[in-house]
């Protein structure tokens, strides 16, 4: 097992999935001879062609309409996004055609939109978005957000291979950041199943993408505190492993939400709602969040710090919840 | 651009059998509509009711020069295109009125609904323009399986202002998809002129600026639509891409049944009554004499009979269960996804479809007066008291011509990472380097 990036990964499952399936087809800007503005889809034209791998112009609307298109005739076409921001670009494709197709008229659309979301590198109000929870509040959808290299590359898999419209998130900030040592071989991750990337007793941290390392980080630092946190990566937005979330509620009796989305209309709204319906009695503090503000995501740096959750908030958020 | 003439007409022979076939289904497009329109007037209908009256011919006409195997996505007011690709009237009254029988089940209505797998057909959606990238998507999946198909959908001049329209069709054209645009002038879009939507008199110029063909067609004959629509099939199936066809025509109701359309000038009204379609090619039939008046009656008395039969079986149908709300917005396993491959899938695996990741740069673009822009400052120039054209500018030094067997190629990946492009500077560098020294060491010689 070679250490790969989670850039490496999601290339990876990109390879491994159009070498086993020729109805896996690629379409975006730039993600042929260029080989993506990230580079994820490097050496994917040169062994795959130029009938499935397209270079399109730059027309949003046109190349979600389109894989919309060709998965009605069978094919499984993955959508790259430059950065997830553009999908607002083609907000009317997924949420309107895309995603009411199989329930309105009994069509499945077994495509993937994945690209780079996120801030933390600086981007500025049009390259760090987190828009994922446009997509949360659209039924037909799936929404994934991958934390680690091993999950991108087997959630991946699991959306190329899903009869239903994902969106898959990959946090630009992770996609050189972290490795992790992922087999070669061919598995999957199933959509929709949360993971606990960390066990503790006195509090659930709930989170995903980036936020996730960050959670960890300060699940450590509270652990010298004699602070026994849960950490619990979702992974999947939707369908949310309800389960999970309730289950570790359970079991620690406070609940801390982290994610870098903002925080009006943010997953740790919904997941409060979640826990107070059905683990209502089983909370012995108020629901806790450390979110990004509700603003854009600013440029300078300063500023793109004020914005971002970090591993002090999140403790800090942890402490005060712990006391309860 | 061309334009719909005699030769193609005479190009698209159909048989009596077939002359008749466009009758039918003009006149049971009509006659659907008609009890569609009383259905209404007795709240039976729950949504709303778009009519095409007047319109008949476009969809027929169009949608009748598709084979079996090609795909349609129907507008609003498309329903003869469903006729066309065998629909039955039943599911469009069950549609309109919503009920559990029908295509969509009751979770949608009017045209929207579909057949994936016999009729190919896609269902559309009420954003306007969102359906010309998604049947481009269709006609480039056709090919690349090898199924020689051609994708066809409508347009409104209205639904042409629309970014999709643009985006579309410019994918489209750049993917040379086999892919059939109907724009359907009908002169109004809601309570808009078409001049509101874009000061020019023929829509189908638009196809110039996506560097694709045209047609323009007298939208209320269907003889002419049907020759016009095969012409651009044609076009598609052997492989020379897109085709904009505007079919001129006219809405002769309002946009929907609650509409009385009273900013159309009766005046105009009075005008297209006379152009009705189905009035022309009754006529048409008559004097080519492919029918006579007891035919006519059979086919109406047929069209009564099915129309009958499909009415009562809308208004007995039930309404849906309410918890079908609460199913299919997912498909878990209910369907599969099975693409049908014409060509054999070798062809798309490596070896086989690897390539060299290069672009073919085949001219520089750069400026060259040509002969549009000296057409279009002649035309300035010709405008009495218009100033004359400003002479051009020096003409830049022409770039070089670059050949399609001779391109201009560009190595892949330009990242800091690819050395095969730093190892390319380098050489280039490498080769200018010495005459640039020699002829600094000339000039200063002369020095």
């Amino acid at each position: 097992m070679a250490e790969i990036t989670m850039l490496e990964a999601i290339r990876a499952a990109l390879f491994e999935e159009m070498e086993r399936d020729p109805a896996v087809v690629a379409l975006g800007e730039d993600i042929g001879v260029y080989g993506g503005a990230f580079k994820v889809t490097e050496g994917l034209l040169a062994k795959f062609g130029r009938e499935r791998v397209i270079d399109t112009p730059i027309s949003e609307t046109a190349i979600v309409g389109a894989a919309c298109g060709m998965s009605y005739l069978g094919l499984r076409p993955v959508v790259e996004m430059q950065f997830m921001d553009f999908i607002a670009c083609c907000f009317n494709q997924v949420t309107n055609f895309v995603a009411k197709s199989h329930y309105r008229w009994g069509a499945p659309v077994p495509m993937v939109v994945r690209g780079p979301s996120g801030g933390g590198v600086h981007g500025g109000p049009f390259h760090s978005a987190s828009p994922e929870m446009h997509f949360v509040h659209t039924p037909g959808l799936k929404v994934v957000y991958p934390s680690t290299a091993y999950d991108a590359k087997g959630l991946l898999k699991s959306a190329i291979r899903d009869n239903n419209p994902v969106l898959f998130f990959e946090h630009k900030f992770l996609y050189r950041r972290i490795k992790q040592e992922v087999p070669a071989e061919d598995f999957t991750v199933p959509i929709g199943k949360a993971a606990v990337r960390r066990p503790g007793r006195d509090l659930t941290i709930v989170s995903y993408g980036a936020m996730v390392h960050t959670s960890l980080e300060a699940a450590a630092a509270l652990a010298a505190e004699g602070i026994e946190a849960e950490v619990i990566d979702l992974r999947s937005l939707l369908p949310l492993d309800r389960e999970a979330i309730l289950g570790s509620v359970r079991k620690t009796n406070k609940l801390l939400v982290v994610h870098e989305d903002t925080r009006t209309g943010g997953i740790a709204g919904e997941i409060a709602a979640i826990v107070c319906e059905s683990a209502f009695e089983h909370l012995d503090g108020p629901i806790a969040r450390v979110t990004g503000l509700d603003t854009p995501v600013p440029y300078a740096p300063p500023l793109e710090q004020r914005f971002l959750p970090n591993v002090e908030k999140v403790a800090a958020a942890a402490r005060e919840l712990a006391k309860y | 651009m061309e334009r719909s003439s005699n030769e193609m007409q005479a190009n698209a022979k159909l048989t009596r059998e077939q002359h008749l076939d466009l009758y039918y289904f003009m006149q049971l497009n009509r006659q659907l509509e008609e009890r569609m329109v009383r259905l209404f007037r007795q709240n039976k209908i729950v949504g709303g009711l778009y009519a095409s009256l007047g319109q008949e011919a476009v969809s027929i006409g169009t949608a009748y020069a598709l084979e079996p195997r090609d795909w349609l996505a129907p507008m609003i007011r498309n329903i003869g295109a469903l006729l066309v690709k065998g629909f039955k009237p039943r599911d469009i009254f069950t549609q309109h009125m919503a009920r559990y029988t029908a295509p969509t089940q009751g979770k949608d209505g009017t045209s929207h609904f579909g057949d994936l797998k016999v009729r190919h057909v896609v269902s559309p959606i009420s954003m306007l323009g969102d359906l010309i990238p998604v049947m481009t998507g269709v006609a480039m999946a056709g090919r690349y399986l090898g199924q020689k198909i051609v994708a066809m959908t409508w347009i409104g001049d209205g639904g042409s202002s629309t970014g999709a329209f643009h985006e579309g069709l410019n994918f489209a054209a750049t993917q040379r998809a086999p892919f059939v645009l109907v724009l359907e002038n009908n002169q109004w879009a809601y309570s808009t002129p078409v001049a509101q939507q874009a000061p020019l008199k023929n829509f189908a110029d638009r196809a110039l600026a996506y560097g694709i063909a045209s047609h323009i067609v007298d939208g209320n004959d269907v003889m002419a639509v049907y020759a016009a629509a095969k012409s651009a099939v044609e076009q598609c199936r052997a492989g020379r891409g897109p085709v904009l066809l505007e079919a001129k025509t006219m809405r002769m109701r309002g946009h929907a049944q609650h509409d009385p359309a009273e900013y159309v000038p009766q005046a105009m009204f009075d005008y297209w009554k006379t152009q009705d379609p189905i009035a022309r090619y009754e006529a048409y039939l008559t004097e080519h004499k492919l029918w006579d008046a007891a035919k006519k009656s059979e086919i109406d008395a047929r069209i009564e009979r099915e129309l009958d039969v499909d009415q009562k079986f809308a208004e007995e149908s039930p309404m849906p269960p309410p918890e079908l709300a609460e199913q299919g917005v997912y498909c878990d396993g209910c369907h599969t996804v099975e693409a049908d491959w014409r060509r054999p899938k070798q062809e798309l695996l490596p070896p086989a479809s690897s390539v060299e990741p290069v672009w073919k740069v085949t001219d520089f673009g750069a400026f060259v007066p040509s002969a549009p822009a000296a057409i279009a400052a002649a035309g300035r120039a010709e405008k009495p008291g218009a100033k004359p054209a400003p002479t051009p500018l020096a003409e830049p030094e022409a770039a070089p011509e670059l050949t399609e067997e001779q391109p201009l190629r560009v190595p892949f990946g330009r990242g800091p990472k690819d050395r095969a492009f730093e190892r390319e500077r380098l050489e280039k560098q490498e080769k200018h380097r010495k005459p640039f020294v020699k002829h600094r060491r000339d000039k200063r010689g002369k020095h």
